[in-house]
């Protein structure tokens, strides 16, 4: 196990930059997520770590070692792609036993290690089978079966979910949370799906455009974006914003801060509570309900033209078209600068 | 219903007839050879004897005993086995390296490669005879037929080889790095076995166009290194023309490659297709 230390890392193609000045620590044993949307150069950064993009400049180090120069293998990390990236012409075993193999270990070991992690993963019985004769979710868990055998200081996982269907993808989340609670390694995780990356991240790095935008823990994300990207991508549905314009007389006293006309004001569907007219901080049209069963998303549209959502637990009682009053908790309330987006 | 019936119908039988009667044209001259082979030069040139004649195996077995067949055929044998793994050794790492760490100059690379096939052979025809000759020696020698050979169809074979590692998914290569293989064994423990039905194929038509190769073999050759089509070129003109004879040093000539081909048919479609059919 190790940590990992990014410092001033960058990455050009040519004379174009994608990636700058990306600074990280990650802690011993942490599981810290990427996140971003597609494009932000999340998987970049990973396959940097991995060595299998160069680094234009700056210096990964694992441990105490910095890792610019080393070949992958010997860098003590192991990955899970996205396509899982199986050998097609070799079975179950040999996939897994392949880079043990490439490292000479002696084959009583090799058998040990791979019948242990085909037990852990409960593959043991496709273990003569090829990759093409597995499903989805199997052919993933052998995957990460090869990542398990090699014994890695550090685990990267390239979206290694989004192949899988819905279903299969919580489990398999669900599993690799408990192989991070057994195994206790540093795990990196890239994502787009930032669902996952709440729920199974101690550290969540937020990055957009080649820059890191936020690092924290999932719940410091939500309640405290740095901007106003972090806080529209970090959430579920995302975070309303309402310009000062849209807001009515009295929102300053409602929400308990002081508006002007260069900040946005942000508060999540689920902040958002209905209350007595003349006592609103906005007031709109009732759109569209969508019942989701354990709650209803109910989507509104001011006089304005602006939308927003309200997550509630019971469907209002109010027809299509008609008004209805909302406020939020002061606590609850965000406001972002206009020009800039960052965080007032 | 009644229609579209009727058109399965109609398009199921005259698909396949048109197919067979195409198939029929091209294959008729090949027919005709193998037919005039066993005719006498007498029989040969009458057009009333085309099905009626009494065969003979005189064209064989003077062919065999005149002209030294299995010399050519030997000479055609070890040239385009050699020119074929030549041009593989040298293809496989190209094209290795182009599908996986391309450069902004890999699609010239290749265009360039290419393009040394619209060059007319004949352009370069003096030169190589009076350099092989005169200079370097190595006129009528099995080394130069190999390695003009090689040389020709290397373009092709790179190529192909490129187009089905390109086939192959990225990652499965990136997987091999992540698991400390070598290069060598990337290609050798990766590579190969997933691109083994496109490699056979480059194969089989590199080894068929090495075969077929007429106009280097001929020129470049005079006895020592002459190669089964120098044994037609060499049975046409100074005797006069003998089609029965003539007939008989093609059909051996072209029967090896024709076995071959109907042996691997598979594997040629697939070739020719350069990858398109999975």
């Amino acid at each position: 196990m190790a940590s990992l230390t990014i410092q001033g890392v960058s990455k050009s193609y040519g004379d174009v930059e994608v990636m700058h000045d990306i600074d990280l620590d990650i802690a011993d044993g942490e599981f810290v997520v990427f996140v971003g949307p597609s494009g932000c150069g999340k998987s970049t950064l990973l396959r940097m770590i991995a060595g299998l993009e160069d680094i234009s400049g700056g210096t990964v180090a694992i441990g105490d070692q910095v890792v610019n120069e080393v070949a992958p293998a010997k860098r003590g990390v192991a990955m899970v792609f996205q396509t899982y990236a199986l050998y097609p012409h070799m079975n179950v075993y040999k996939n897994m036993a392949f880079g043990l193999r490439q490292a000479k270990m002696p084959e009583d070991e090799i058998d040990k290690r791979v019948r242990g992690a085909a037990e852990v993963l409960h593959i043991t019985d496709y273990l003569d089978r090829t990759p093409r004769a597995l499903s989805g979710g199997q052919r993933q868990r052998v995957a990460i079966g090869r990542a398990i055998v090699r014994e890695p200081e550090v685990f990267l996982f390239d979206e290694p979910l989004s192949n899988l269907d819905a279903a299969l993808r919580v489990q398999t989340r669900l599993e690799i949370a408990r192989l991070h609670e057994r195994l206790g390694s540093t795990m990196i995780y890239v994502t787009h799906d930032q669902v996952e990356a709440m729920t199974l991240a101690d550290k969540i790095v937020v990055l957009r455009d080649g820059r890191i935008e936020q690092v924290g823990s999932p719940i410091e994300l939500y309640e405290r974006p740095r901007n106003a990207f972090v806080a529209q991508f970090i959430g579920s549905p995302k975070m309303n914003f309402f310009e000062a314009s849209t807001l009515s007389e009295n929102a300053a006293t409602a929400l308990g801060i002081t508006i002007d006309e260069s900040a946005i004001v942000g508060i999540r569907p689920e902040h958002l509570r209905v209350c007595a007219e003349g006592q609103e901080a906005i007031r709109a049209k009732l759109e569209l309900v969508e019942h989701l069963g354990e709650h209803v998303l109910v989507h509104m549209i001011a006089d304005d033209g602006t939308e927003f959502i309200t997550k509630m637990e019971k469907p209002p009682q109010t027809a299509r078209g008609d008004y209805i009053a909302y406020s939020a908790d002061p606590s609850l309330v965000h406001q972002f600068d206009k020009a800039s987006g960052q965080r007032r | 219903m009644a229609i579209v019936a009727q058109q399965t119908k109609f398009s199921k039988i005259f698909w396949p007839v048109l197919a067979w009667f195409i198939a029929l044209i091209f294959f008729f001259p090949i027919f005709w050879m193998v037919l005039t082979s066993f005719k006498t030069d007498a029989d040969a040139v009458k057009p009333e004897f085309l099905f009626t004649f009494k065969p003979t195996l005189e064209n064989y077995l003077n062919m065999t005993a005149n002209y030294d067949y299995w010399r050519f055929a030997t000479n055609s044998v070890i040239t385009s086995v050699f020119a074929t793994g030549f041009a593989l050794a040298v293809g496989v790492p190209c094209a290795y390296a182009m599908a996986f760490n391309p450069s902004r100059a890999t699609k010239d690379v290749l265009m360039w490669m290419l393009s040394t096939k619209m060059l007319p052979a004949a352009a370069v025809l003096y030169p190589m005879t009076f350099l092989t000759k005169n200079f370097l020696g190595v006129f009528d020698t099995k080394f130069l037929v190999i390695v003009v050979l090689s040389l020709i169809n290397l373009p092709i074979v790179i190529w192909m080889l490129f187009t089905y590692f390109k086939e192959i998914p990225k990652e499965i290569i990136e997987a091999g790095k992540m698991d400390g293989v070598s290069t060598w064994g990337e290609i050798k423990d990766i590579l190969l076995p997933l691109a083994w039905g496109g490699l056979a194929s480059t194969a089989l038509l590199t080894f068929i166009f090495c075969w077929n190769e007429a106009y280097w073999t001929v020129r470049l050759t005079t006895t020592e290194a002459a190669t089964l089509s120098k044994l037609i070129e060499g049975n046409r003109a100074p005797e006069g023309l003998f089609f029965g004879r003539l007939s008989a040093v093609s059909a051996a000539a072209v029967g090896p490659i024709i076995v071959l081909g109907w042996f691997c048919q598979k594997q040629l479609v697939q070739g020719l297709t350069f990858g398109a059919v999975k």
